[in-house]
Parts: C-alpha cells; structure tokens; sequence
C-alpha cells in the first residue's frame, strides 16, 4: 500500500442515513426542529416537507424560492475530504436563508471552524465529536482573512475601521 | 520469491523493516514473512502507529535481502544521488 | 516585502497552536491516520520515501535574508543541512520527523513563515516573477496582489476541501516569467485602453496527466473586484469539479468538459451574486500593502557600467545577470545547478551566504524562481564583482542560467513515493556531458530541460524545449522524450517524439537531439525551440531514432 498523499477520489461513498433524531450539536437558540426530512426531489415535487436534504452533487439553488416554507436544511457529508457541501451552505446563506443548516455524516471537528463560518448551525456527525475539543477549535483563530456567512469582521476591516 | 514487511514509523516517518520481534532500520534485519504475515499486517493497519505497512518482494539470503523494484532499494539505501546520506545496510550501488 | 502585522502573526500563532494540536491527538490516536492525513498535508507535511518531506511557503518566492538564515537554521538542526528550492518557489526539506514538527513551525512563525497550504486539496502558495519590482517591463510590481490572494486564500472556510490542488499565479509583464498559462487561475495585470488597473484572467491551465494551456475566462477584471471574482472561479470549481475520479479533478478538465463559454457564464453568474457581499478589500489595503513593496532606496546617480575585463566574471554577467530598470543597478540570478550537482539544492552553508549577500549587496530581498534557482533583485552594478567572488568561493557563481546545464528537474524517485523513475541522475548525466565547457554551452544557447519523475509534473516536462517523463515499464525505469514545449508567454505544449528509452537511451537521444539542432540551425542565434518550431518534429525524430 503506498502512501498517495492526497489523491484519493471521494465521490461514490454512501451518503449517511437520513437523521431525524435531534442533531447531536446544535449553535441556535430556537427549538429543534423534528420532522421527517425529505430527499431534494421529494421536497421540490411539491411534498409537505419544512426539511431537505441536500446531497454533495445537488444543487442548493433549487432551494431558493422555497426558503418561505423551509426550516431546515441538512446538507450531507458521505466523505469528509469532499467539499462540495460548504459551498451549498454558502450558497444559501448568501441568498438568505435563516433556518438552520445541519452537516451530517462524516463531519469530523477540525472541520468545524470552517463549517461554522460558511454557515452550518447545527452537526450531526456519524461519531459523536469530543466537546473540548469542538470548543478549542471554534476558540482556535482569533482574526480571520476573508468574509464569509458568520459575518466575522475580516483582518482587512480591523486595520482600516 | 520471499517478501518482507516494511513501513514508516509514525513520529519520525523513519523506514523500517520487520525484524521478527520488532522494528529495524536496517534492511539487513530483515526476515521473510510467511503465513503469519497477513495477521500481522492487520494488526499493524488497525494500530495504526506504523504508516504504510506493506509486503515487499525481495532476492537472495536472510541478512542480505535486495529489494526486486529500484524503488525499495532507494529506500532501503538512500537518495542514489546522496551516497553521504545512506542508511547503512544496502549501498547506493545497489540500486 | 511585506511584514506581517499583529493579525497576520495572531493567524499564524493560531495555526501552529492547532496543527500541535492535532499532531499530539495522532500521536495518541484520538484520531486515525485517514482523519489525520489531509490536516498534515494542509500544513506540508508528506510522508516520502525516507521520511517525512516538508514544503515551506514562500510566499511569491520573495524572502528575506532573516528567512533565508531561518531556512539554513531549519536545515541544520531538523533535517540533514541541505534543502530544495521548487518549481512552485517553494523550499522542500526531505528528512523531517512529525515529533519535531511543532519546534520546527515555532522557529518558522518567528520569522514570519510558515507552511500553510503547500500541500492538500486547497488554494497553494501563490506564484509570481522572479524579477517583480525590477523589471523595466513590467506594470507595477505584481506581489501586492499576490499577497492579497494569499491573504484570502488563507484558511477560505468554503475552499478547503476542494477536488484538487489549485495553483494561481500573478505576472504584470507581457514577458510571462511565472508560466501563467499553465496554472488553474492565471492573472496579467495591465491597464486597459481607459488607463485602468486590472487582470486578464486566464483559467484551466496545467500539466500533468492531461496538459491544457489556460483559456482567457475575463479579458478584463478591475484590481478592485480580482479577490471576488477568484471567489467565483473557485467556487464553480469547488461545486462543479470532479470528484470520481483523481486524474479528472482539476478545473483544466473542468473547463475543457464545459467548454469556456458555459464555464465563463457559470462564473459570471456565481460573481454577479458575489460581487455586492462587499468581499473585495477596500483601497486602504491595498495600498497599505502596496506601499510595502515601494521601490527600495536606490543610490542614484550609481555608476552605471560594469568592469568586464576579469573574463569569468563576464561570463557570469553575460548569462546570469539582467537588466534592472534603474540605472546603476541589475538583477543576479544565482544558479543552483553546479557542476555535479543536484538542481535546486543548497546546503545550509549556502543559503548562509546568500542570506549575508543579499543583506549586503540586494537590499536584503531574495527570489526563489520556478527553474529552482534564485535572484537578488536589487544589486548595484558596482558590487556585482565583490558579489560574484563571494558567491563563487561558495559554489553559487555557475554561469549557466537558460543553458543546456540549468536542468530542472523534481526530486523523482530518489526522493518521492509518487515517481516511477528517477530524474535527478538524468540531470546530472545529461549536465555532465557539457559542463566542463562554458562556450559549447553558449554556443548551443537557450535550451531549458526538464525532467519529471512522474506523470505529475512537477518538473514542468511539458513546458521544456526538451522534457523528459519518467516512466514505469514492467518495473523498470523508463524515459519518455518530449520536444517543443515553452512556459513564456509563447506558451506551447512538448510532445512526445516516439518511443521511449531507458536511462543510456535518453541520455543518447538528448545528445543526439542537440547535435542535429546545431546542425540545422539557421543561425548560431536561433534558439533550439525556434529550429524546432521552424522544421516540425519529423527532423528531429529522425535524428534520434534512425
């Protein structure tokens, strides 16, 4: 077995089971949400569903006129390494959404700064994530570079007021 | 063909070579692996304190194992073009 | 250059603090070497061959003497005195160990560097040329801009889990030394017909597997809005790129699946939603970073000829040293590739040298270019002398630069678990057979040989006049020949002449390739890749294999 570095494709890897217990970390102050989440199909063939999910090949604008009836949005990681869903959460805080937004699957916690900062609220990763060490993490950076959907003041606005 | 097994060690990335009963950094070290081998690999993958364990083709006798591809003679030896830095049991020359 | 601040420094305190964080977690195995292996990478850590291989960044290739002391110290007291310099302008040092690492980033961030994104499936060091800030032919100095995409490249939350490596490079000259085309974003600053400040955006370069010169996504980007617009090209890339299946994952093959005209229209629609987020640095920061690579304090008036008459002396200057655009100064290139030796290598004596050198005599400014070697930027033509004598009692005064001895060529498979053969050997023999002669050299001119170990690259083979691929043939190591390609602004392609060679074979074709080139030559003064494009492939084929 030779060590490839980083050239392992991801795509391909089963998606985690639809989680419709309570996310096992959660960043907002209203109430879970608990309802059956539906597949992005189900949810824009007209079904009764306040909650999607989004897998890493889908597209998060279809969600766009929707986000009137939508609570939750919970957008799947099958592979940590695959970064399409930090995009999607961009994406939809960027066209303004407010409800939560769940990572679920292979979230491991040194992603979680930066999953925080694109927009996720909530995680349900499939092993549960050591609470010292997700808290050190998000304590971790004092400053950050760039704008993103948390609305951190980037360094360039602390120099220039 | 005889095989060996070899890896890194996960602190210092060192190349190693199973000696029987623990590590070595020396190829001539080395013992060939027989039946044992695929339990022991397990064992080493699951542990995971030593990277990239693997099985290895080798030519000649105990003590004086030659790798069969140029890339483990390299990493058995040394960068070719370093003989200054050889490890020690398998020269630049035999690469 | 540029000088971190207190949030520049606090952001890089952090990283360190989180990746011995991480490290002490793996070596408790609190988390596994799959969960562990891209948060190494994201901070250049690789396992190799022998041991660990650390990547350190420097930023646009510029450092100063104080770094360069840093990288000699690094060298001598965590690896074994020696390290590469690349073909990204980074450095490489080959025999790390993961339980000195945490010390090894200390001693880094004292000098305000680090190794952030040098490896991984994100946003890499940031290219530029090696002569930015003085060349007379350029715009402005193109780094501030490339300290600003570092800057917003730096821990991106959406881009750090992209489906590969992605590789941006800065010029602001029509002269591309920095290979622009043959990155996945490529940037020209120029002013436009109103006089305004901004990029051609070029998109999708590359080598590799699939090589593919970049297609002008935006002929025209205000300087004020490139940081948003790089947002979207990743973004689409991030979204879009694919993820099934490894040799397919660049946006060169993004864009090439697409087609530039729908690949331009996803990221014009991506920048339309991007653009009013208020994303772009405002003007203050660009000038405050502009204003940090001011011109330094130029003597004017300095004498502005040199004293050729030491004749090795003018070798040098004739081959190794350019034009500065201010008088009474030029520009030194120091060639890492000596007789004998390992092309890009220096030993920590070395780059103690050079660092005293350029403190002395450069305005303490070095360059690292991607042909591995280095430049001092800002040297009076009246210290070239004292300069040169310095460097040569060193072995760093190798007149070569351009010629047939200034190989590049990635550390193969002495080194690398990647390669299938070996490329430095082939360097060295080819080197071998001319540099005992400085005028045959000369008189075979501009000839740029690059050796790859590897379908990856990272010799840039398919950008060399002659590059040469290594290759695995039923365990063996083989050697493709490639012929005709150029990573200037005359970007071209090499391509593979016919069948391949083992080690003696490639050597001997190579011979055979630069004797049939002086024979058809139309002049002594056209280079081999002008006999080339000028007679096509088949000549040259001919010599070789008939």
């Amino acid at each position: 077995m030779r060590d490839n570095q980083d050239q392992i494709a991801v795509s391909g890897a089963p998606s985690p089971a639809l989680d419709d217990t309570p996310a096992r970390l959660r960043f907002r102050d209203d109430a879970p949400f608990e309802s059956p989440i539906a597949p992005l199909a189900d949810f824009l063939a007209g079904g009764n569903f306040a909650a999607v999910r989004i897998e890493p090949g889908e597209d998060a604008h279809e969600l766009v006129p929707h986000f009137d009836r939508l609570k939750l949005v919970e957008i799947a990681f099958p592979k940590f390494r695959d970064g399409r869903g930090y995009s999607s959460a961009a994406v939809l805080r960027q066209a303004g959404f407010t409800g939560e937004i769940r990572a679920a699957g292979d979230v491991l916690v040194d992603q979680i700064g930066f999953m925080r900062r694109v927009g996720f609220d909530s995680f349900a990763p499939n092993k549960p994530l050591d609470p010292k060490v997700v808290k050190a993490t998000l304590d971790r950076y004092p400053y950050v570079y760039m704008k993103a959907a948390d609305g951190k003041v980037p360094v360039w606005a602390l120099r220039h007021g | 063909m005889p095989r060996i097994l070899t890896g890194n060690r996960l602190e210092t990335g060192d190349v190693l070579w199973w000696h029987g009963h623990c590590w070595s950094t020396q190829i001539s070290d080395a013992v060939e692996i027989g039946a044992e081998g695929e339990a022991l690999l397990a064992g080493l993958i699951a542990a995971e304190r030593i990277n990239d364990p693997t099985f290895i083709e080798v030519t000649g006798e105990p003590g004086a194992f030659v790798p069969t591809t140029t890339r483990e003679r390299v990493r058995a030896s040394g960068p070719s073009v370093r003989a200054d830095l050889a490890r020690g049991s398998l020269s630049v020359e035999a690469i | 250059m540029y000088r971190y601040d207190q949030y520049d420094q606090a952001i890089v305190d952090a990283r360190v603090a989180e990746f011995k964080d991480q490290v002490g977690r793996r070596l408790r195995n609190e988390i596994t070497e799959d969960q562990f292996k891209p948060l190494r990478l994201m901070n250049g850590l690789y396992l190799q061959l022998h041991a660990y291989m650390l990547r350190v960044a420097i930023p646009y290739g510029t450092l100063s003497g104080t770094q360069m002391r840093m990288l000699a110290h690094i060298a001598r007291t965590y690896d074994r005195d020696y390290g590469h310099f690349t073909t990204r302008q980074n450095i490489q040092y080959n025999w790390i160990k993961l339980e000195q690492f945490s010390d090894l980033l200390d001693d880094l961030s004292k000098v305000e560097m680090h190794a952030f994104q040098t490896s991984g499936n994100c946003i890499r060091n940031i290219s530029s040329d090696q002569f930015a800030g003085a060349a007379a032919d350029e715009i402005a100095d193109p780094r501030p801009y490339a300290e600003l995409l570092r800057q917003w490249s730096t821990l991106h939350p959406e881009f750090s889990f992209l489906p590969r490596k992605f590789k941006i490079a800065v010029i602001a000259s029509d002269s591309d030394r920095a290979a622009i085309q043959l990155h996945d974003i490529g940037l020209q600053l120029y002013r436009n017909a109103a006089g305004m400040l901004g990029f051609r955006v070029y998109v999708g370069g590359g080598m590799g597997r699939t090589p593919i010169i970049g297609k002008v996504v935006r002929e025209f980007i205000p300087v004020g809005q490139f940081l948003s617009y790089s947002e979207a090209i990743l973004r689409v890339y991030n979204r879009h790129g694919r993820r099934d299946n490894i040799y397919k994952a660049r946006i060169k093959i993004l864009v090439t699946e697409l087609g530039i005209e729908e690949f331009t229209r996803q990221v014009e629609a991506e920048w339309a939603t991007l653009e009013p987020l208020g994303l772009d640095a405002p003007q203050a920061e660009y000038d405050r970073i502009i204003a940090q690579f001011a011109d330094p304090a130029y003597e004017i008036g300095a004498p502005d000829t040199i004293d050729l008459s030491d004749p090795d002396f003018k070798l040098w200057v004739d081959q190794n040293v350019h034009a500065h655009k201010q008088p009474g100064y030029a520009i030194a290139t120091i060639s890492l590739k000596p007789k004998s030796g390992i092309p890009g290598d220096a030993s920590s004596a070395q780059m103690d040298v050079i660092a005293d050198l350029a403190d002395k005599y450069a305005h303490d400014e070095i360059r690292v270019t991607h042909s591995q070697n280095l430049v001092l930027a800002h040297v009076k033509k009246a210290d070239l002398y004292a300069m040169w004598q310095a460097l040569a009692a060193a072995d760093l005064a190798t007149p070569n630069l351009d010629l047939v001895t200034d190989i590049i060529a990635c550390p193969g498979m002495d080194y690398c678990t990647l390669a299938n053969a070996r490329s430095i050997p082939i360097a060295q023999k080819i080197a071998a057979k001319f540099e005992n002669s400085i005028s045959e050299q000369r008189d075979i001119g501009e000839l740029k040989i690059k050796v790859s170990g590897c379908i990856n690259g990272c010799g840039h083979h398919h950008a060399g006049h002659i590059g040469i691929l290594g290759v695995d043939k039923k365990g063996e190591e083989a050697y493709q020949l490639l012929l005709g390609g150029s990573g200037a602004e005359d970007a071209s392609l090499a391509k593979i002449l016919g069948p391949g060679f083992d080690e003696n074979g490639i050597i001997d074709a190579v011979d055979k390739l630069i004797a049939f080139y002086r024979s058809a030559r139309s002049a002594p003064t056209e280079r081999f890749l002008d006999t080339y494009r000028r007679l096509g492939a088949a000549p040259f084929k001919e010599a070789v294999y008939a």
